[in-house]
């Protein structure tokens, strides 16, 4: 199978009825790398993905395997496996007949193919299952016999539409350890699409965020995690306190309390900021002054989410292993490093 | 709703027994009036002949070549008639089942021969295809043949007006089962490396085909009855004389109620039979979801 060092994107944009569905998307995807491409829906997310699978023809930009242009060739002649979102597994064909295809169709000796596809079949744990058609399994079945269907002709490239987004959270988690496993034994390059958040920093190399079909940030899940590009991408990765402010001098004035923060981008003095702070980064106690009254409490097992107000108004979202109660007044701070000053 | 009678409701459905069904009444009556009742007062007809026995009138038909080869007169032109119908949909409903513009103007131009009904048809026909009409003209102009290709009053002038007229039904059947089948799987075929032929005929017709015999079933039915174009542009005292006209000249012509009554219940037979085998076939077929999964 063909082998790469790098596949390049470059400004691959499209195009629907005039308006951006992605623009500009550059990109460099290396060997065995694992991406993935997060946002809300509507980012662009999966049409990226079927550019780069062919299904979608470019607007502009090309893309690149190593120094072969691969935007105009077909999808059958650009040897990725890709697994759907719906799983397109082929209904009237058993299990075994749905893996077997791509090798049939890439015209593998019969010997071989069947070595080829015992083998994927018992990677995903479906021996028993083999001779069932896809109507006659569970959604977790389904969903690794598209991922075996797509892995078996050894693709140069993986490309994963959401494949979790329609099984139960159990299954959802078993299924992320079961691809990041796959991942790491087989060394494919792989190329996911998600909008949960968790997902995304917890399965991939590097982190492609997305909104309105422009790049907003390039990173490593820590990177991405930590230090958010913008405000958008803050919103997007758990920083749920978005708090309007205006900067004054290494601090934030939020309502009537100034707090410090560290500024992300150009911030200069008395421009209107947005203050972003995680729930968990917020802490209870300590002698900033800012009280908030409790109004609505989750349950989370060891910790509690509680949403408050502080007395100006302003809604703020904690969590805490602290017993809190709808009513109780608690005085809030905000360390430094964890709240992020971002230009509005 | 009171209590005792949603008491009623719940024991009857535990026994299976569900008083909605009550509304399918009218519908019933309405199909044994119109259908049963009519179809078994005919073959009541059939076994009552003038003379002889019971099975007289059909003993009559299938001993006289004349009426007995209608049977494979009507077979010869309503199985290719209705299979060209199915075959020409086919590429045509594949090209189609995207969106593109225009798609609703075209869908219209094919189906539109569904409103001219046979009779306008068959004149249409006799001006374009008769042996002065444009279709010779043209020929005779072009040199490429001197003499009238003659293709009304005959086998190919029937052809014709059955394919004009059965190909709409089998094209928007076609489509709407074509629409059917999740657009998903032919883009993982493609990503699997499978060309657009390969794509067509492992993907697409494994999961059309059994909606293909059900098309194929309802245009042979509608062209083994095929009566008025066999007259019109056709030859109906030899290679078009059908069954249908076999029951007429019975019927109208010869006043022989029982012979015009056995010949309409062997047309039926025949139509059954062949609808049988049809179907048979379907039966081993892949004939589930055409869905690539949930979602």
């Amino acid at each position: 199978m063909t082998t790469f060092e790098t596949l390049r994107l470059d400004g691959v944009t499209r195009r629907f009825a005039g308006a951006d569905a992605l623009a500009g998307l550059d990109l460099e995807i290396r060997r065995g790398e694992f991406i993935a491409l997060l946002g809300p829906s509507g980012c662009g997310k999966s049409t990226a993905l079927n550019c780069l699978a062919g299904l979608l023809p470019l607007s502009d930009g090309s893309i690149w395997r190593d120094g072969t242009r691969l935007d105009t060739l077909p999808p059958e002649r650009r040897g990725f496996g890709m697994v759907f979102q719906n799983y397109a597994l082929f209904p009237h064909m058993s299990v075994r007949k749905n893996v077997s295809f791509g090798l049939k169709m890439r015209g593998v000796a019969r010997a071989e193919i069947r070595r080829r596809t015992d083998e994927a079949i018992r990677l995903v744990h479906l021996e028993e299952h083999a001779a069932k058609l896809p109507g006659q399994l569970s959604g977790g079945q389904q969903q690794r016999v598209a991922i075996a269907r797509a892995v078996v002709v050894e693709p140069s490239l993986v490309l994963m539409d959401e494949p979790l987004s329609n099984l139960d959270a159990k299954l959802r988690l078993e299924m992320r350890t079961e691809i990041r496993r796959l991942h790491q034994n087989l060394g494919l390059t792989t190329v996911y699409v998600t909008h949960d958040q968790e997902e995304a920093l917890s399965m991939a190399d590097r982190l492609v965020v997305l909104r309105a079909g422009r790049v907003q940030q390039i990173g490593t899940p820590e990177e991405v995690h930590n230090r958010p590009a913008n405000r958008h991408v803050a919103d997007f990765l758990g920083f749920r306190n978005l708090l309007p402010g205006i900067a004054g001098g290494g601090s934030v004035k939020i309502n009537n309390w100034q707090v410090s923060g560290t500024p992300v981008g150009a911030v200069a003095e008395g421009d209107p900021v947005v203050a972003a702070i995680r729930p968990e980064d917020v802490v209870l106690g300590g002698g900033s002054g800012i009280e908030v009254t409790v109004e609505v409490v989750e349950y989370h097992g060891r910790e509690i989410a509680a949403e408050a107000r502080t007395v100006d108004g302003l809604p703020l979202h904690l969590r805490t292993s602290e017993r809190l109660a709808p009513g109780d007044k608690v005085a809030v701070a905000f360390p430094p490093e964890r709240l992020l000053v971002f230009p509005a | 709703m009171t209590a005792p009678t949603l008491a009623v409701r719940h024991r009857l459905a535990e026994r299976g027994i569900d008083p909605q069904l009550l509304l399918l009444v009218p519908a019933t009556v309405f199909v044994v009036a119109l259908f049963v009742y009519p179809f078994c007062y005919g073959i009541a007809v059939s076994l009552q002949p003038a003379q002889g026995g019971a099975l007289a009138a059909y003993r009559t038909f299938f001993s006289d070549a004349y009426q007995r080869d209608t049977i494979t007169t009507t077979l010869a032109i309503a199985l290719p008639a209705a299979l060209f119908n199915v075959l020409a949909a086919v590429p045509i409903a594949y090209r189609m089942r995207g969106r593109f513009r225009g798609k609703r103007l075209l869908t219209t131009v094919l189906v539109v021969p569904i409103t001219l009904g046979t009779v306008l048809t068959a004149e249409g026909l006799l001006n374009f295809l008769g042996p002065t009409g444009w279709f010779n003209r043209v020929l005779i102009f072009l040199k490429v043949t001197d003499q009238p290709v003659t293709l009304t009053h005959n086998y190919w002038g029937v052809f014709f007006s059955l394919i004009i007229t059965g190909f709409p039904f089998a094209f928007l059947l076609v489509l709407s089962y074509l629409s059917g089948i999740d657009p998903s799987l032919e883009r993982a075929a493609a990503t699997l490396g499978a060309g657009w032929v390969q794509r067509f005929f492992r993907i697409t017709l494994p999961l059309l085909a059994p909606g293909l015999a059900t098309t194929f079933c309802l245009t042979f039915v509608l062209a083994f009855s095929v009566f008025p174009s066999a007259i019109l542009v056709g030859d109906p005292s030899g290679s078009t004389r059908v069954i249908s006209i076999a029951a007429y000249e019975a019927a109208y012509v010869r006043y022989d109620y029982a012979g015009a009554s056995a010949a309409a219940i062997v047309m039926g037979a025949v139509e059954l039979l062949v609808i049988s085998v049809v179907l048979g076939l379907r039966s081993l077929l892949y004939t589930g979801s055409t869905a690539g999964g949930k979602g």
